[in-house]
């Protein structure tokens, strides 16, 4: 059970959408904006405020690539895998992350809570590949060295 | 309407909603996996696939049917689409087939076969799920889900439960509950109807077969068996007899011959359960209290009740399911020592239904501390059983079964059937037992494959008003209809399987739904009608039990306690 405030947020979220099931993905996007992470608990909650099963709300949730069940560091770094970036060498960019923060394909964020590595499919951004996302800003053109750089300056931010 | 050309003969159609209602009425069986006609369209599986006279492909379980359509069901376009949607399915499946439950009775390993898939050519790279044991009813096996839907539809669509559901998306993709949950941790009221349209061995029964066959070998143990009134109908058609017979007889002696000691009928206490129910039933009309009276038979509607309307629990009656009103009967009577004759006993309940071994387990099942009912088969074990023990079943010959709890009425056994529970309270609280009289009764809205019944009988200066529903969906549809004041009722008999128990989870699978049930509730009538006592009060037996060995005991026995 998460604490009350989560609820009360939450219920704060719904009454934006309206109580009918049409409201799951905006109401689980929202939830994610506030905790950068959809935790279980609400999830469940919302699907019986909204009126669904717990299933259905589960099978949405893990349909998109985008919702997360798992609490996020303060960086979340998006690797674009996508074509374009895969050709000019996106892999080592994101070994180069993996190995420096102790992260693999199956553990995503380190035990610091700092920073979260993550691929996508596309930025939108070929032309400036291999293109990696730290948060909202984007970073064109990256190497593992540069990569590296960019974990020590954040770092250094806190 | 219309006149729609299937492989070179033109076939008339009217109302039907699709092109493979119509091909398969023509008599042409064309493969599927996903379809099934009393759950929406799904498309999935591709395999009822046919090609129109332009040399378009399309699936014939999604389009509707058009006046004029010239089609074709087994082109060898269509013969490689089928072999190939196979041979894929194929690679992504455990094929463990030789220790599968399903082995013989699997439509994918039956397609395989059929459309001459010899070799896969693709590697399983997937990585192995772990096997769901959680469920005292169900096995879950997601490397054996070839993601057909059937269970997620029938779970929500029938049942209005919607436990199973997909998730995650593309190679990934899985049906699980939400979370990933275990079976025993979500609100599944273990019915099994997912694992009756599971084409695969993905659900399956949870087999007891094993502790059976080892009290069965202690010298020291008597085994005693009870065998509900739904399995005697469905038994048959696993061993060529015509769908819906009778064959109660021949499991009897096919049981003594395995090796059971006492064979006995759960219709006997189905006819205690009338006997209690109608009281209980006639005290709350007249106290005017927990009204409607709620049926407590099964137990998949009983957990349906407390997980999503505890607040209509105190309307459930009481008494304890036959089942375990037998169980709890017959522990009472060896526990005495002149019955015991030094030997523990042993109680096997043989049942239509996955979800009575999740009642066994219910903590009201025990009597002192002591489970009442040991070991739950459903029909389906009890037929490998017959098989593993090397019995000719077509030629068995009849036996009765043992006393001193070998008698039921008529009543007790049309209990399998929606609607019995009530039909046979009716007879009961009817004066007389001509034939008008329990053909007026029959007649009065109470038989029906129709999944909520409504209608009202007059009974001493009142009208009483009675629904009858099966399928948890309707039952969710009456529930919602009273608790909203829309509704009023006196009596509410719900079955959570579409149909009653002669459609329960635990039935062999076999031909349509609808063919199986009308066979099979028509056995079930007919096997009521060969009977000459019809009411349950009638029984010889129930003197015996209230003057008997159980003088005093009936609250006891026969009935849940907080």
């Amino acid at each position: 059970m998460l604490d009350k405030s989560y609820y009360e947020k939450t219920d704060e979220i719904i009454e934006r959408y309206g109580k009918k099931p049409g409201s799951l993905i905006p109401v689980m996007q929202d939830i994610q904006a506030e905790y950068r992470y959809l935790p279980a608990e609400l999830l469940t909650y919302v699907a019986a405020q909204i009126g669904i099963t717990e299933t259905k709300a589960w099978s949405v949730a893990t349909f998109y690539e985008n919702f997360s069940f798992e609490a996020k560091g303060k960086y979340v770094i998006k690797v674009c895998d996508g074509t374009a970036c895969h050709v000019r060498h996106s892999t080592p960019v994101l070994e180069a992350l993996w190995k420096e923060l102790g992260l693999s394909k199956k553990k995503h964020t380190t035990d610091d809570m700092m920073f979260t590595v993550e691929t996508v499919s596309c930025l939108g951004a070929c032309g400036l590949a291999p293109t990696m996302m730290v948060n909202e800003q984007v970073y064109p053109a990256m190497t593992p060295e540069k990569a590296l750089e960019l974990i020590a300056q954040l770092r250094r931010d806190g | 309407m219309g006149i729609i050309t299937i492989n070179g003969k033109r076939y008339e159609f009217t109302d039907e909603k699709n092109i493979l209602t119509i091909i398969r009425k023509a008599g042409i069986e064309v493969p599927t996996l996903c379809y099934q006609p009393e759950l929406s369209v799904f498309g999935a599986c591709r395999l009822c696939t046919v090609e129109d006279d332009r040399g378009r492909c399309f699936a014939s379980c999604s389009e509707e049917p058009r006046d004029g359509m010239v089609i074709y069901t087994h082109t060898e376009r269509l013969r490689k689409h089928r072999k190939l949607i196979v041979e894929l399915l194929l690679a992504a499946h455990c094929r463990d087939c030789t220790t599968c439950d399903k082995h013989g009775k699997c439509t994918l390993q039956k397609l395989a076969y059929q459309l001459g898939v010899n070799k896969v050519r693709f590697d399983d790279h997937r990585e192995q799920r772990a096997v769901d044991f959680s469920s005292p009813a169900l096995v879950r096996d997601p490397n054996k889900c070839i993601l057909c839907g059937n269970c997620v539809r029938v779970c929500s669509e029938i049942q209005g439960i919607g436990v199973l559901g997909f998730a995650h998306r593309g190679t990934d993709a899985t049906v699980t509950p939400a979370f990933d949950k275990a079976m025993i941790a979500t609100d599944c009221v273990s019915c099994g109807q997912c694992r009756v349209v599971c084409p695969t061995g993905a659900l399956t029964i949870r087999h007891n077969t094993t502790d059976v066959w080892q009290a069965i070998g202690d010298p020291d143990t008597r085994v005693v068996a009870q065998i509900a009134p739904a399995v005697r109908v469905a038994v048959g058609e696993a061993f060529g007899l015509p769908r819906g017979e009778n064959s109660m007889g021949k499991i009897v002696a096919a049981l003594h011959r395995m090796g059971f000691d006492e064979v006995f009928d759960t219709t006997y206490t189905a006819d205690l359960t009338i006997m209690e129910e109608s009281a209980e039933f006639l005290d709350r009309v007249g106290k005017g209290e927990k009204l409607p009276l709620l049926t407590s038979c099964c137990p998949a509607w009983v957990k349906f009740v407390e997980n999503e309307y505890p607040e209509f629990k105190p309307n459930i009656s009481t008494c304890r399911s036959p089942q375990q009103m037998f169980s709890a009967i017959l522990k009472d009577y060896y526990r005495d020592e002149a019955n015991a004759k030094g030997k523990k006993t042993f109680v096997v309940s043989v049942m239509p239904c996955t979800a009575k071994k999740m009642e066994a387990q219910r903590k009201e099942s025990y009597t002192h501390g002591q489970k009442d009912t040991d070991i739950v088969l459903t029909t389906h074990e009890l037929i490998r059983m017959i098989d593993a023990h090397g019995i000719d079943f077509e030629t068995m010959p009849s036996e009765a079964c043992d006393m001193p709890f070998g008698i039921g009425s008529g009543g007790g056994v049309i209990f399998g059937a929606t609607g019995g529970v009530t039909e046979a309270v009716l007879r009961r609280l009817t004066e007389g037992h001509d034939s008008a009289t329990l053909a007026a009764i029959a007649e009065c809205g109470v038989r029906g494959p129709e999944g909520i019944r409504e209608f009202t009988v007059p009974y001493q200066g009142i009208d009483v008003k009675i629904c009858v529903a099966s399928g948890l969906a309707n039952a969710r549809k009456v529930l919602e209809s009273v608790k909203s004041g829309q509704k009023e009722y006196h009596f509410i008999e719900v079955m959570a399987c579409p149909g009653g128990c002669v459609m329960g989870g635990g039935q062999p699978v076999g031909s349509t739904k609808a063919v199986c049930a009308e066979a099979r509730t028509r056995g079930l009538y007919a096997a009521d009608g060969d009977m000459a006592i019809k009411k349950s009060d009638e029984n010889p037996l129930m003197d015996l039990f209230y003057n008997g060995f159980f003088k005093g005991k009936a609250h006891e026995l026969l009935h849940n306690h907080e």
